[in-house]
């Protein structure tokens, strides 16, 4: 599906059980470069994934390996794992019914990795969507900054907000779509007072880590966000909106 | 060009009303305390008439406005969702994204009164070009690969891969 056009190259992906969308936007940029990333996305998705039994993961789960043997990429993703866990007041939990799971995690991590990929290769003007979760760098265009749509958690194919700027990430939790179950790591329970949770940032890993902990949180998280120092918008299941003061709401032309 | 038009179609016994807001040159106030209002309504429409919102913007380059020879339109697939089939409908010319709206097909009862009300967009933080305004990407709950094809991020997809 990579094809040249007008606006650069584009390229989706299946992976990691759901779509990669990338958008790059440099002039003449190397079409080797996205093949990098896809090359780049199936390999974590072959030592990352719980539900293969030869991943790395699937391996140090069931103690076949031990860490000493896992590659240096899988390390330090348990590690940036148990910081996040002790920056989050252990919300986000790199583990799942007991067993070894960080792919809360490793989606996000691996779109920061395909933007610097990409960046690195000469592309340093595209776009990263996994599976809803975003990294942008650089610009669309010479005369504008991204703009990045914030899906409406309850009205399908809408959205509720958009967010602009240049190097930008972007992740929502919610309710809305299949594919990842957000539990409260401390009560075992799935959080209903938000619809969805989207943070604003600059990379894509933590950013997203923060979106997921924010969430299994509840009702905590518009304070947790804020003490943070974290832009969001929070939905709530009814409809109604909340962000935190640095989310600016900016009146366009001023 | 430079003008995003959000439209939602709603139609059913005969009714259609079509919603277009956009998200630039409308001052979205910011209350203290910081709830967002919910600054755009839908014009309702009236027995089998439709009706547009004043799109206020002139393009500022007119030989890539939407009225184009060479755009394009990409509909996605109608899905069944608990507001009645949604249909994705994304328009483009050979450089860029037009518009991106939303056809639906549904009862025309409280629920589609409700989305025909839908909130205006937000404008989050950041620096804001007064020229930018269509949509590159879209943030949302993780998606699975039938998530995908249901979703604005496909259309924007399909659009941009010629």
């Amino acid at each position: 599906m990579r094809t040249a056009s007008p606006t650069g190259l584009r390229r989706v992906e299946h992976c990691m059980g759901t779509v990669f969308s990338i958008d790059v936007r440099t002039p003449d940029a190397d079409p080797a470069a996205i093949d990098e990333v896809v090359t780049w996305l199936h390999w974590v998705d072959r030592t990352f994934s719980t539900y293969r039994e030869t991943s790395e993961i699937s391996r140090l789960d069931r103690n076949a390996i031990s860490l000493d043997d896992c590659s240096p990429d899988v390390v330090e993703v348990l590690r940036r794992c148990a910081e996040l866990a002790d920056d989050t007041e252990g919300y986000f939990d790199c583990h799942n019914d007991g067993r070894l799971d960080p792919s809360g995690y490793v989606k996000g991590w691996a779109i920061e990795r395909a933007s610097d990929l990409l960046t690195t290769a000469g592309a340093g003007d595209h776009c990263v969507n996994g599976g809803g979760d975003v990294q942008c760098a650089g610009a669309p265009a010479p005369d504008r900054s991204w703009h990045v749509g914030i899906a409406h958690p309850l009205r399908p194919a809408t959205t509720i907000a958009t967010v602009e700027g240049r190097d930008l990430a972007v992740a929502t939790s919610g309710t809305a779509e299949r594919g990842r179950h957000i539990v409260d790591p401390h009560t075992g329970e799935r959080p209903d007072r938000f619809a969805s949770i989207t943070v604003v940032g600059r990379r894509i890993a933590g950013v997203d880590a923060y979106a997921t902990a924010a969430f299994a949180m509840g009702e905590r998280a518009p304070a947790w966000l804020t003490a943070r120092g974290l832009s969001a918008l929070l939905v709530r299941p009814d409809g109604s909106v909340l962000r935190t003061p640095s989310a600016g709401v900016v009146n366009s032309g001023s | 060009m430079k003008r995003v038009l959000f439209a939602v179609l709603g139609t059913a016994l005969g009714l259609v009303a079509l919603l277009s807001f956009k998200t630039q040159g409308k001052p979205l106030a910011t209350p203290p305390g910081g709830l967002p209002s919910a600054a755009v309504s839908a014009p309702a429409s009236t027995g089998g008439q439709s009706s547009t919102s004043t799109a206020t913007s002139a393009p500022p380059n007119p030989s890539t406005s939407s009225a184009s020879p060479t755009t394009k339109k990409y509909v996605g697939s109608a899905v069944q969702t608990r507001y009645g089939i949604v249909q994705v409908q994304v328009v483009a010319s050979s450089s860029h994204i037009a518009s991106v709206s939303f056809v639906q097909l549904t009862a025309f009862d409280g629920r589609s009164q409700e989305i025909n009300s839908a909130a205006a967009p937000i404008l989050l933080q950041e620096t804001i070009d007064a020229q930018s305004a269509h949509i590159d990407t879209v943030s949302g709950a993780t998606y699975t690969t039938d998530g995908y094809e249901q979703s604005l991020q496909s259309a924007l997809d399909q659009a941009g891969i010629k």
